[in-house]
This record gives C-alpha cells, sequence and structure tokens, in this order.
C-alpha cells in the first residue's frame, strides 16, 4: 500500500540451485542488512560504494546464530533498478537459509513485496520506459491471480476460518472498548476487565498455536525431503529422471555412478519434493564413493519420507538387505524396479521381509514408466496422512500469513500489558485493533463500521 | 422576476450549518446572503438542548481553533457543562454543556445580525439557477432572483420534510414550521441522487407536573469550564439535569401498541440512526433490558419546558402521554409537545468534493445533514468548511482540506465522501485512527495556525495562542534537560523520563524541580499529556506521514476508470461512484483492494508520461 517503505523479496525461483537471492529495495535497505550482516574485517555495509560487492556472514542479532556465508551487493539510488537503494544478498545454502535471511530482513523492518512490486517502482520512479507499462501491469496483474490462487489453496485447510474466527472474537472486544469510550452515559454493561483479559489471553494462545504449524509445515515451503535409496544400479537415478521427465543424474549401467547426493524439486499436485538421490549403498573402497555412501545413510536419516528401491529381475543381495536394515521405522515407501523384465525371486518372501515398514509394495518400471502415477499417489498420501489427522487441517504455510499472524499477535501482547498496567483504555483499544488490522491483512479488513455495527447489535445505545 | 440583489455567496438554511457558512463568508469580506425560512427560528436547536459530547465536542473545539462560531455560543447559552469520560485518558475527555435553547438561538442570531457584509432574508428558496453546469445564483418562493458566485445548501430535515405522529403525518420542516419542498426536486434536476433519511425527537414535559424528588440530580462539573479558546468563564446559572428509568410496564405498553407506531407499521420508509434509536427499538431488539435511562433535561433558564431524552418515538400522543406516566417521577407528566419522527431528503454525500462543493454542478456546495449527517457539531463543522472552501475558490485558491490525522472535520468529510453513509452519519471517536492526535486538549495546536492564516481567527487569541505555545514548548525543552535524583533510584534521570512513569504527574515537577515561569494549569495538563503518550503519538504520527505520501498521488477529475485494465466490476464502479480525488482516498473506498490500488498507480503514471511526451512534441 505505502510506497516509500522498504520491500524484500526471495528474486531468484524457487528451488533451482543452491545459489539465490534476498533482494531489498527502499531507503532503508541498507540500514536493515547492516543489522544482520557481519564480515570478517567488520566493514560497514554504510561506508560500502555502489555497486560494491562485500563477503560475509548473516547472523540472526537475536540468537546469534549464523545462518549462511553470503555476497553482498550494494546498489546505492538513483542509479539502480528500482532507482531507490537497492541491496542483495547472495546466499549459498539453499532454499532454507534463503528463506531465514528473508525472514531476518522483514524481522529488522523490511515489508514482504507484493507480487511485481520492484517492476512497479522501476516504473513509478521513471526507471523503466512507457513501452514497458503495459507488461508492469500484465505482471501486477498475473502475479495477482497467481498469489490468489495460492492463497485459496493455502486456506483451504481451514486456516481461514480459524482466523475469522479468532478476527472476529477480536471484533468484539474492540467494540466493546469502544462502546465504552464512545458512550460514556449510555447505560451499557459491558464486559469485566477478568473476562476481557481472559479473552485476550485465549486469542493469543490460539495465534501461538498457529504460529507453530508454520515450522511444522516447513516441507510445504522448502520440499519434503525424500530420500531414494537402494543398493547400487537398481534404477534409482533413472526413477528420479522418470519422475523429472529429464536427465539430470548421470545414469550409466556401471554400478557407483551416483557419487553424490543430487537435490532435485519435484511438484505432485502443490505438494513440493526435495529429492535426494543418493549413491548407492554397498561396501566401497574408493574414498570419494566411500563418502558419498555416508551421505546416503546421513540422508535417510533426516529425510522426511523415503523410498526404497529393489531390483525385481535380481535376486535380493546382502546388500538389499541392509537397505532394509537403514529403513527400519522410517516412512518408506517400497518400490520394485524392473517390473517390464521377467521378476526372478520369490515376492512373497520378499514381502514378508519388508511388509513390517511399508505397507504394500509398488511394482514400476522407471524406463518404462510403469507404475509411475500410482507412485506419485502413494507419496502424496503418506506425506498428507498425517496432517489431516490430529491438527483440524489447520496449517500456516505462506509467509506472508506467518508475518501477519506475528504481527498480531505482537499486538495483542502489547494489549495485553497494557491493561495489565492499568494503561488508557484509548491505549488498549489501538492496539487490539492494530492486531484486528493484521489478522485483516489474512481474510479481509474489519472496518470502523464493522465494530460499529457490532456495537448497536451488542449494546443498547441511545441515552 | 425581480432582481434583488448580487452576493458573492448565497447561504440557503439558518441553521448550525448555515450561521457557520455565512459568518465565515462575511468576516473575510465577501457580500453574503443568508435565506432561512423563519427568522425567529435562526440557530435553532432542533432536536436536544446540548451541544458537545463525546467526538463531538472535539468538533466544537475545533470549529472555535479555525474562527468559527459555535463554542462561543454554546459558552454563552450553558447552563451545564460536563467533561465527560475523565476516568479514561485525555484523548477521549470530551466536553457536553446543556444549553438554553432560547439564549443558544438569541445569542447566534445577534451575531448574524451584527456581522458586516451579511444580509438575512425570511424566505424560501426554490430553485438554484444554473447555467452550464455552474451556479448563477437562486429563486425564491416571492419569485425573488438573487446573483452568487456561490451557494451554499444547508437546509437540515427541511427537504421534503414529512412529519409522523402515530399513524397521522404532516409535511414540515421541524415542529411548527413550513418544509422546502421545490429545492429539493430542483436539486435532483440538477442531477444529485437524493436519498431519504428519519430522525426521531422525544416528548417535551411541563416541569411544574414533573416530581423531581422521584429522580436523581445530575449535576455539572464546577467549576464548568469553557468550549472557547476566548472564553474566561461561563457566567450563566448552572442547572442539572435528572435521571428516571422506564420499567416492564412502560415496555408492555409499548409492545401491545407497536401496531400504532409510526416506525413499526412501516409508514416511515427513511432510514434512523442506530444510536438513537426509538423506545419502540429498544423495547423490540433488547426485550431483556428491564429499564431504560431517561434523562429530563432542562431546555432553558426561563422555561418550565423539560426535553425527556432517551424517549424518541413516534407513538401517537395517547400511548406518549401513557408511557410516559408509567415512569418514576412522571406520573402526572404534561406533555407540553409530543415526540415525533421526520422524514427527509438528503443528497448522497459522495457526489462532493473534498472542499463539499458538488462535482456535477461549479459553485455548488452542500453542508450539513443534507449531507446525510445527523448533530448539530457535525453540522456546524461543515458549514464551516463550505463558507471557507466556498471563498477560497471565488479566490482562485486551493481549497482547505483537513486531514485525517489533523482534525476530527477532516476524518468527518472524507469518511462523507468516501464511504457515503447508510444512516445519519454521527461522529464517534472510533472513527478517527489517529484518536490519539485528535485530543480535546489540543485543537488550538492542530487548528489555530490554519484558522489565522485564512483570517477567520482573531488576533488576540492567536497571540494568546502562541504565547502558550512559547511557553509549553519551553517547557518541555526544560524538562528534557533537567536531570534529577528520584528518591530511591542510583542515578540521575531527566523530568521527562520521570513524568513518563505513570504514577508521576506534573505536580511532581513543580513540586521537585518547578520552572521559573508562570504556567497555566492548561499548559501544565498539556506537558503531562505530550510526555506519558509520546510513544504513541509518535507512532501515529509516523503512519500519518506515511499515508500523506500516497495522498500525494492526485488522480485528475475526468480520469477515465475503464482504462484500468483487470480492476473487478465492483471496484470500478465504486471508483466510477466515487471518483477519489487521490490514491489515499481510493484505497480508503470500502472494498478496493491494495492491488487494485496498484493497478491505478500504474496506469496513472502511465498517463501522465504520455501526455507529458505529447507536451514536448
Amino acid at each position: 500500500m505505502f510506497h516509500d517503505d522498504t520491500i524484500a523479496a526471495i528474486s531468484t525461483p524457487f528451488g533451482e540451485g543452491g545459489i539465490g537471492i534476498v533482494r531489498l529495495s527502499g531507503r532503508d535497505s541498507i540500514k536493515i542488512v547492516e543489522k544482520i550482516f557481519t564480515s570478517p574485517k567488520n566493514k560497514s555495509l554504510k561506508d560500502l560504494g555502489s555497486n560494491r560487492v562485500i563477503y560475509g556472514h548473516i547472523k540472526d542479532p537475536l540468537t546469534g546464530e549464523e545462518i549462511d556465508e553470503v555476497l553482498v551487493t550494494v546498489m546505492r539510488s538513483p542509479y539502480t533498478y528500482t532507482r531507490e537503494d537497492v541491496v542483495e544478498i547472495n546466499c549459498h545454502g539453499g532454499m532454507v537459509t534463503l528463506r531465514k535471511t528473508l525472514e531476518l530482513v522483514l524481522k529488522e523492518g523490511a515489508r514482504l513485496a507484493e507480487p511485481g512490486e520492484f517492476t512497479k517502482r522501476a516504473f513509478i520512479n521513471g526507471r523503466i520506459d512507457l513501452s514497458q507499462a503495459e507488461a508492469v501491469l500484465d505482471l501486477i496483474r498475473s502475479k495477482t491471480d497467481e498469489s490468489r490462487r495460492i492463497a485459496i489453496e493455502q486456506l483451504q485447510g481451514g486456516l481461514s476460518e480459524k482466523i475469522t474466527a479468532l478476527r472476529d472474537r477480536l471484533k468484539e472486544l474492540c467494540a466493546y472498548l469502544e462502546a465504552y469510550i464512545d458512550f460514556p452515559e449510555d447505560d451499557i454493561e459491558i464486559a469485566s476487565k477478568e473476562d476481557m483479559l481472559e479473552s485476550m489471553k485465549e486469542i493469543g494462545t490460539e495465534l501461538q498455536k498457529l504460529l507453530k504449524t508454520y515450522d511444522e509445515a516447513r516441507f510445504f515451503r522448502e520440499g519434503l525431503s525424500t530420500a531414494i535409496v537402494g543398493r547400487p544400479n537398481v534404477g534409482k537415478s533413472s526413477l528420479l529422471n522418470a519422475l523429472l521427465r529429464k536427465d539430470r543424474a548421470i545414469v550409466t549401467e556401471l554400478p557407483g555412478t551416483t557419487r553424490d547426493v543430487i537435490e532435485e524439486y519435484l511438484n505432485i499436485d502443490g505438494l513440493p519434493l526435495r529429492i535426494m538421490d543418493t549413491a548407492g549403498i554397498r561396501n566401497v573402497q574408493d574414498i570419494a564413493e566411500k563418502e558419498g555412501v555416508k551421505r546416503s545413510l546421513q540422508s535417510i536419516e533426516n529425510a522426511d519420507l523415503v523410498i526404497a528401491i529393489f531390483d525385481g529381475s535380481e535376486h535380493l543381495s546382502d546388500e538389499d538387505f541392509e537397505v532394509m536394515e537403514k529403513i527400519k521405522g522410517k516412512n518408506a515407501i517400497i518400490v520394485m524396479n524392473k517390473c517390464d523384465l521377467p521378476s526372478v525371486f520369490d515376492k512373497d518372501m520378499f514381502a514378508s521381509c519388508v511388509l513390517h515398514h511399508a505397507s504394500c509394495i509398488l511394482q514400476i518400471s522407471a524406463t518404462r514408466g510403469d507404475g509411475l502415477e500410482e507412485l506419485k499417489d502413494r507419496i502424496f498420501e503418506s506425506c498428507l496422512k498425517d496432517w489431516k489427522e490430529g491438527r483440524d487441517g489447520v496449517l500456516v504455510t505462506n509467509l506472508r500469513h506467518k508475518i501477519a499472524i506475528e504481527n498480531a499477535l505482537a499486538s495483542l501482547e502489547r494489549a495485553i500489558s497494557g491493561f495489565l498496567e492499568d494503561k488508557p483504555l484509548e491505549i488498549i483499544a489501538l492496539e487490539l485493533r492494530d492486531s484486528l488490522d493484521r489478522l485483516g491483512e489474512i481474510v479481509g479488513a474489519v472496518t470502523t463500521e464493522d465494530i460499529l455495527e457490532n456495537i448497536f447489535k451488542n449494546f443498547c445505545i441511545g441515552k | 422576476m425581480y432582481k434583488d440583489g448580487d452576493y458573492d455567496i448565497v447561504v440557503i438554511g439558518a441553521g448550525h450549518a448555515g450561521c457557520e457558512a455565512a459568518l465565515a463568508s462575511a468576516r473575510l469580506g465577501f457580500s453574503t446572503c443568508l435565506f432561512t425560512i423563519n427568522l425567529d427560528t435562526i440557530a435553532q436547536m432542533s432536536c436536544n438542548p446540548a451541544i458537545g459530547g463525546l467526538a463531538k465536542g472535539h468538533l466544537v473545539r475545533e470549529i472555535d481553533a479555525l474562527g468559527g462560531e459555535m463554542a462561543k455560543v454554546t459558552d454563552r447559552a450553558g447552563i451545564q457543562f460536563r467533561m465527560l469520560n475523565m476516568s479514561k485518558g485525555p484523548a477521549v475527555w470530551s466536553l457536553r454543556a446543556q444549553a438554553d435553547r432560547v439564549l443558544y438561538r438569541l445569542s447566534m442570531r445577534k451575531v448574524i445580525e451584527s456581522q458586516e457584509n451579511l444580509d438575512i432574508k425570511q424566505d424560501t428558496v426554490e430553485k438554484i439557477i444554473v447555467d452550464d453546469r455552474k451556479v448563477k445564483g437562486v429563486l425564491t418562493s416571492l419569485g425573488i432572483f438573487y446573483g452568487a458566485g456561490a451557494v451554499i445548501v444547508t437546509t437540515g430535515t427541511f427537504l421534503k420534510g414529512l412529519i409522523h405522529i402515530g399513524l397521522e403525518n404532516f409535511p414540515a420542516g421541524r415542529a411548527g414550521e413550513f418544509p422546502s419542498v421545490g429545492l429539493s426536486d430542483s436539486l435532483r434536476g440538477l442531477g444529485l441522487k437524493i436519498g431519504r433519511f428519519k430522525t426521531c425527537t422525544p416528548p417535551r414535559l411541563d416541569a411544574k407536573t414533573i416530581d423531581f424528588s422521584k429522580t436523581e440530580p445530575q449535576w455539572g462539573d464546577e467549576p464548568p469550564q469553557p468550549f472557547s479558546y476566548s472564553t474566561e468563564k461561563i457566567t450563566n446559572p448552572q442547572l442539572p439535569c435528572y435521571l428516571t428509568y422506564t420499567n416492564s410496564e412502560t415496555h408492555k405498553i409499548i409492545f401491545d401498541n407497536l401496531d400504532r407506531s409510526s416506525i413499526y407499521s412501516g409508514r416511515v420508509k427513511g432510514t434512523g440512526p442506530r444510536y438513537c434509536p426509538s423506545i419502540e427499538d429498544k423495547v423490540v431488539m433488547f426485550p431483556e433490558r428491564q429499564r431504560h435511562q431517561v434523562f429530563l433535561e432542562p431546555e432553558g433558564l426561563d422555561t418550565k419546558e423539560y426535553y425527556a431524552n432517551g424517549i424518541f418515538t413516534s407513538l401517537p400522543y395517547d400511548m406518549q402521554v401513557s408511557l410516559i406516566r408509567t415512569i418514576p417521577g412522571l406520573e402526572e407528566a404534561e406533555i407540553m409537545r409530543p415526540g415525533y419522527a421526520i422524514e427527509y431528503d438528503f443528497v448522497y454525500p459522495t457526489q462532493l468534493k473534498h472542499n463539499l462543493e458538488t462535482k456535477i454542478i461549479d459553485g455548488l456546495f452542500l453542508a450539513g445533514q443534507i449531507n446525510g449527517t445527523s448533530g448539530y457539531e457535525e453540522a456546524a463543522a461543515q458549514g464551516l468548511m463550505a463558507g471557507i472552501n466556498a471563498l477560497l475558490k471565488l479566490q482562485g485558491k486551493e481549497p482547505l482540506i483537513l486531514g485525517r490525522h489533523e482534525a476530527y472535520i477532516g476524518v468527518l468529510i472524507d469518511d462523507l465522501i468516501t464511504k457515503g453513509t447508510s444512516e445519519p452519519y454521527r461522529m464517534f471517536t472510533s472513527r478517527a485512527e489517529y484518536r490519539l492526535l485528535l485530543r480535546h486538549d489540543n485543537a488550538d495546536l492542530r487548528l489555530m495556525d490554519k484558522g489565522y492564516e485564512i483570517g477567520l481567527l482573531g488576533k488576540e487569541v492567536y497571540q494568546k495562542f502562541q504565547e502558550k505555545k512559547r511557553l509549553t514548548d519551553e517547557e518541555l525543552q526544560r524538562i528534557k534537560k533537567t536531570r534529577i535524583r528520584f528518591e530511591g533510584t542510583d542515578r540521575d534521570e531527566s523530568l521527562e523520563q520521570l513524568l513518563k512513569r505513570p504514577e508521576i504527574t506534573y505536580k511532581f515537577i513543580e513540586e521537585s524541580s518547578p520552572s521559573d515561569k508562570f504556567l497555566t494549569p492548561e499548559i501544565k495538563k498539556q506537558i503531562e499529556i505530550q510526555v506519558k503518550y509520546d510513544g504513541y503519538i509518535r507512532r501515529q504520527m509516523e503512519m500519518a506521514e506515511r499515508l500523506k505520501k500516497i495522498e500525494e498521488k492526485k488522480i485528475s477529475e475526468d480520469f477515465d476508470y475503464t482504462s484500468v485494465k483487470g480492476l473487478s466490476k465492483e471496484v470500478l464502479s465504486k471508483l466510477q461512484e466515487v471518483r477519489p480525488a487521490n490514491l489515499g482516498q481510493a484505497s480508503r473506498i470500502p472494498g478496493v483492494t491494495p492491488a487494485a490500488i496498484s493497478l491505478l498507480l500504474v496506469t496513472i503514471e502511465k498517463l501522465k508520461r504520455q501526455s507529458g511526451c505529447k507536451g514536448a512534441a
């Protein structure tokens, strides 16, 4: 809404590669990044010339935790894309540190950019010429539609209803206070101070619960980490390629071709997967390969989901049994590959071995594409069933929503402490209105008219 | 057609809006003519005999700071003054006064009559004369034409006024007064969209027949504080109001006779105010309430008439008598004037610009109840602003538009022209998003510079204000610099820091480290408020500052909203209806989304540059 504050966003596409950029634009860009950036020689960004790059680290100023090793570029107004001060932070640690860095700059006073907002500023400030105006408008329109689509999807989980309910409770509290302030001579009974305080605390607890789900739901944003494991040459990389429909991993007939953990992003009906194609698990001598196996084991340990793959055309080996051993107790899907070739071992025996940690065995052919859709279904189900149970489906997955809830909670907490300190009621009302406005950013604004409506509904006004 | 004169400004209606408008115009040296249907009811308080109250009191102070008249007249006519909400914080303190109805009217009339450049005429204006979408003058019922550079219409409830008492109804402007019928059609003929509102009044009772011993007297503050910055002292004798209550018997009478209420029988079509419901409404909507308050308010020093505040009704006379007599103290009360409901025409205020001029007719200004508001204070505030802005327009100067962060007057006008209103609009403090800035105590700090610059605020008052401001600022500086050790602490703190503590008041500073200047109680209070509220005031100022930036993005009057592709139908039609003056106003229209504002911003910029290119070529 405002056009002179400092905005920030991740300006590289989601999930592509390990390097990404958090970009800020606005008068406080440099000041904000300064607060979370340290350089080895204690150089200050303020003293840095325009278009210069500086090496250093992003640290959480609150905890001192080091987030990432970065390169920061400072570009000074007016010779920048937006004609405002622009700072770009090149992060190297992948999506997780990018997000974390973005959250830090938002905490330090930047505002999450609206869709197309950098370009909009570039245009408004005369940086882009008129011929591109239509393109800017298209951008705002299309991104708006996009974000709305996402928002609607996000909210289907009941978040909207939940927030609306909390917002309405806050609205009622506001109406009480406002009635008390604006109609001192009317004979109205407002709730007792204790009741109001109790109500505020309850709303606060609910907001805190919602905030917690944001962390729990991180896989919605960062991708559910999924490890594909199996002994060498059972077709892990072929499966990955089949899912991605492109040749990313090197696939050869030689066992041990995949020596590192390869990260890929896959989207199944809106559920992002971060797939780690691992080196085959086997006894090796080669040092590089050894490292690869070690990482594979590590990635199984960290994975939210494991896809264990076996070769149906060959007899089970010791290495296969080792894989079965490793995935014990994990959320796993068992895949028997190469179903296009004649099966050579006893399926029942196999089933009895693995079924104690997986509900069924899928037969697929990674090269021919058989059974892939079923596999995707199974992945989707196995991830979401936990969420459907036990959480009423309410999940905060969107950073914008998370920030709004955090701000609402902060205002509410100020209202509560104000109440306890006996601050004047109009101050409490100010904080509550602020809290209400913040929740309104998610589910639609509450107007003064709505509050008045509530007053006249609940109280007999008219001296 | 007889032509009687040419005026710079013609004001139609001499109520609270009309008087302020006419005075502003005449005081600044413009020839002004004020029309009234009845000379004897200039500045008549049609409804309750009180001025001020929450948010309304703020408006009165603002009118005073700009150089208007309402506060001064109230101080001369006031017979009880109370500062409301003293148990709450200073931002929501507000003064309310009971006023002697006759004294108020005569006091304002005296001011009007002694004003140079101001003619007063008893006649009914029937028609606004317009040529090529520009106001030329007015035509009265006597067939007389008066030329005018600008016309301000302040007709209150008089446009096609229709009074209902029970199932009876008759045309009237107020009880006992003629309505204005032709003018409403004239406005409609000019292309203005007209709606219909209603409002209700209570019966007036004869004090001789009231047993006050059965009621609770309520006295005002002692000593009474005046409204106006220029009033030294309230000199009228002060009177109490009396509080009594309805009971189940009262409620039963109302329930049993709802079919005889003009409101409940469906005869009154207009929408009434929710904050001022009829007693019928109260009983129906809140059946669980055992009793409702009735305030008996004196109509004046020299009259026995009492206003039964709380029993707004449109029941027939006999029912009014029966229900009144169920109330303690009123068992034998005689009604001098019955309560009634009145329906009247109003003009949808979204058809106005920020200066209160209609968008479609150049030089035609509307102020007061005609814009869908209720209340004397809301009317007077608009009247003053319409008067000032009509003059500025004639002089070819920029209009005086008060921001939402500067004055309740700013909130009032911006709300009306941006959001419209679905019921008679009354000011509440909750309507102001910068409530902590818009205080009763600082109306002078907010507005006196403006009032003086325009020329309405007297030199003497202004100098007094400047002196007060200087002393306040100096003292604020001094307490910032002066450090003392507070007992029980181990380091020096500034007086300012100490004053921020909830338990410490300015009295502590006076005792421990007094100023060598003479500071009035007002100044001391001001310092206390500014220091204690400091963080919040700054927070609201920052918000206001940011808002100002988007207010600076102007939208031209003839902007074609259909050229903004991607707006939803709903947003488009709202923008077309309101035609906001700037992006800030656009963003306040209900239903207009931030994305729509972005589209609008980029499109405006695009057009600006395109026209710039043409200009260069």
